[in-house]
C-alpha cells in the first residue's frame, strides 16, 4: 500500500504542530506598570504552589519578569498571595 | 512632585468606626507632614492568603499621596510600625507609569476584559440592526 502524501508529510516533517510564537504580553500590549494590589492578575504568573513561574514559561521579557517578581513579592508581603500553598488554582 | 502609595492592613476585629478612625488618623498624619492626598482607596475586608498575627482577614486601605520633599517618610513609617491597629503596611514610590495607571483605574479606563466584551456586544448589535442590502435579481423577468 503506497503511502499517501499526507502520511509522508506527517512522518517526515518534525515541525508539525510547531509551538505558536511566544511573546511578552507587556511589550505587545504596551502595559508599563504592574499593580501589586491586583492579585487576580498576578495569579497568571505563579504556579499552583504559589511559586513564581520561570520566564521561559510565561514568555515575559527580562525587564517585565523582574517587575512581575517584585509585584508578586509585595503582594505576598501584604497577604494577598501566599508564600507557599497547595492546589492554588 | 513625588508620588507615593501606602497600602496598609487594619485589624479586622476592630469595629467599623475604629477602622475608619484609624484610616482617618493616618490621613491626618500625612497632611500634617505636608503631603497632598490624591486618593484613598478602601479595598475593604479581604481574606488573607496566610494568617497574619493569627487573623485570617483584614481591611485593606491604599492611600496615594504626593509631596515635594519626603524626608519625613522614615518617621511616618516608624509611626505605622508602632501602630497596634495595623497588621502590615507597605510604602511604595510611584513612577510616572504607576501614577498614570492609578489615574486610569480611577477613571474606569482599565476595565480590561469587561470593557472589551461590552464593546463587542455593542458592535454586534449595531451590525444586526444595519439595513440588509437589497439583492436585485437581474435575471428575473
Amino acid at each position: 500500500m503506497a503511502a499517501t502524501r499526507e502520511d509522508v508529510k506527517f512522518l517526515s516533517n518534525p515541525k508539525i504542530g510547531l509551538r505558536r510564537k511566544k511573546y511578552c504580553r507587556f511589550r505587545k500590549f504596551g502595559i508599563k506598570y504592574i499593580d501589586y494590589k491586583d492579585a487576580d492578575f498576578l495569579l497568571q504568573f505563579i504556579n499552583e504552589q504559589g511559586k513564581l513561574l520561570p520566564r521561559r514559561i510565561t514568555g515575559n521579557s527580562l525587564k517585565y519578569q523582574r517587575r512581575v517578581a517584585t509585584a508578586v513579592k509585595r503582594a505576598r508581603h501584604l497577604g494577598m498571595l501566599p508564600f507557599i500553598a497547595d492546589l492554588m488554582k | 512632585m513625588r508620588h507615593y502609595e501606602v497600602t496598609f492592613l487594619v485589624d479586622p476585629v476592630l469595629s467599623g468606626e475604629e477602622v475608619k478612625s484609624t484610616a482617618d488618623q493616618i490621613q491626618r498624619e500625612l497632611t500634617g507632614y505636608g503631603a497632598t492626598i490624591i486618593a484613598v482607596d478602601e479595598m475593604g475586608l479581604r481574606q488573607l492568603a496566610y494568617p497574619i498575627n493569627r487573623r485570617s482577614s483584614g481591611v485593606y486601605f491604599a492611600i496615594e499621596f504626593g509631596c515635594e520633599v519626603a524626608d519625613w517618610l522614615t518617621k511616618f513609617e516608624l509611626g505605622l510600625k508602632r501602630n497596634e491597629r495595623l497588621l502590615r503596611f507597605l510604602t511604595v514610590k510611584l513612577d510616572k507609569y504607576g501614577v498614570k495607571y492609578n489615574d486610569d483605574k480611577r477613571n474606569g479606563l482599565i476595565g480590561g476584559k469587561k470593557k472589551r466584551d461590552d464593546d463587542a456586544a455593542a458592535a454586534a448589535l449595531a451590525a444586526e440592526q444595519a439595513p440588509v442590502p437589497q439583492v436585485v435579481d437581474l435575471d428575473a423577468n
